[in-house]
């Protein structure tokens, strides 16, 4: 149960994060707020768009995917089952193939670094180890009768 | 409701509020460059240049960012200007602002062309806010778009931000106005050709050639 709840807290950051950056490529607000990174580079750079769609967007609802999923697990009836778990580690780790994709990208083609871009990735990792290891563990008990 | 619910919810309701916060700082022409200053003071500054200090001939344009006749005008005549009597020596230009006062985003552009102008792009966020002159046609706040001009032109965009934050040239751009209102700048583009206004309708390349050789001629 531990686990679900770390995920959803980070999911919850993490779509926070997402949604920044979906807005900004939307127009909403100003300049991003970078700090020392290069934020504007990597937001105005082709990369930024994925199949038509701001790449944000797919971080949205990836986080949101992952909240929902952890939410629903957390729920008396679903505690002992495998399944949200499954899927948790399943989203998460399609998140952090993408994600290492898109830092490839920022290190090897942009040549530039967003700041926020990192602290999605640091969340993605976490939610990835943390579903991971409760996959792992769930797969070597018994299932539940 | 357990504990755990309590503290997504209050997560949630913090993220809300610093995602609010984010974006209404960044958001809009800052009030300090948009609008005209507090207080008037001539800090000695007569407009940005281009061309020789030597040329016989100085042409003063009061514009507007804003105004579509100064938009074609510095599309449309000043590269054949730039190429036949700037590069030549024979002219010298000088830009002096005119903000309308019907206009919402005049002054914001003018300041923004003031802040590049402090990193020595004047003239390139000029051809930027007057090439892509769509965003005076949309009523949309074009800070956004104005920042992306800047960095097109090269200008260094952590201190442009602070520039216009700071609204620094209100002042010098209420004063050029002013300086317009004194010699009759009645609309924009307005030109004064070695001080004398130019009255003429039709204020093209060809017309500045004719009357900049007269005036060489007359000196020889």
């Amino acid at each position: 149960m531990r686990h679900r709840q770390a995920i959803a807290l980070l999911a919850l950051v993490g779509f926070f994060v997402a949604l920044y950056l979906w807005l900004h490529a939307l127009g909403v607000g100003g300049p991003l707020k970078c700090g020392t990174g290069d934020c504007d580079t990597v937001q105005a750079s082709r990369w930024a768009m994925f199949l038509g769609v701001p790449v944000a967007l797919y971080g949205v609802v990836g986080y949101a995917a992952i909240l929902a999923v952890a939410l629903a697990g957390l729920r008396p009836a679903a505690i002992p089952r495998r399944g949200p778990t499954l899927i948790l580690a399943a989203l998460a780790t399609g998140g952090l193939l993408f994600t290492a994709y898109l830092t490839y990208l920022e290190l090897f083609v942009i040549h530039a670094i967003c700041r926020w871009c990192v602290a999605s990735a640091a969340i993605i990792a976490i939610i990835w180890i943390v579903a991971a290891a409760a996959a792992f563990a769930d797969l070597r008990r018994p299932p539940p009768p | 409701m357990n504990r755990f619910h309590v503290v997504l919810g209050a997560l949630a309701v913090a993220l809300t509020i610093t995602l609010f916060l984010l974006l209404r700082e960044g958001n809009g022409a800052s009030a300090a460059a948009a609008g005209p200053p507090p207080a008037v003071v001539d800090d000695g500054f007569r407009g940005h240049t281009l061309g020789s200090p030597n040329a016989p001939v100085e042409i003063t344009e009061y514009s507007d960012f804003e105004c579509p006749f100064c938009a074609r005008f510095a599309t449309i005549q000043m590269p054949t200007i730039k190429e036949q009597l700037i590069a030549t020596g024979k002219v010298r230009w000088r830009y002096r602002d005119f903000p309308i006062p019907g206009h919402q985003y005049g002054r914001y552009a003018a300041h923004a062309a003031h802040c590049a102008g402090e990193q020595g792009k004047f003239w390139e966020m000029h051809d930027q806010l007057f090439y892509n002159h769509s965003w005076a046609q949309t009523g949309k706040d074009p800070a956004r778009l104005f920042r992306d001009f800047a960095k097109a032109a090269g200008v260094d965009l952590e201190r442009y931000d602070a520039c216009m934050q700071s609204g620094r040239y209100a002042s010098r751009i209420e004063f050029s106005r002013q300086e317009g209102l004194n010699v009759m700048v009645d609309g924009t583009p307005t030109f004064y050709v070695n001080g004398r206004k130019f009255t003429r309708p039709q204020a093209n390349s060809d017309v500045f050639k004719a009357i900049a050789d007269s005036i060489i001629a007359r000196r020889k």
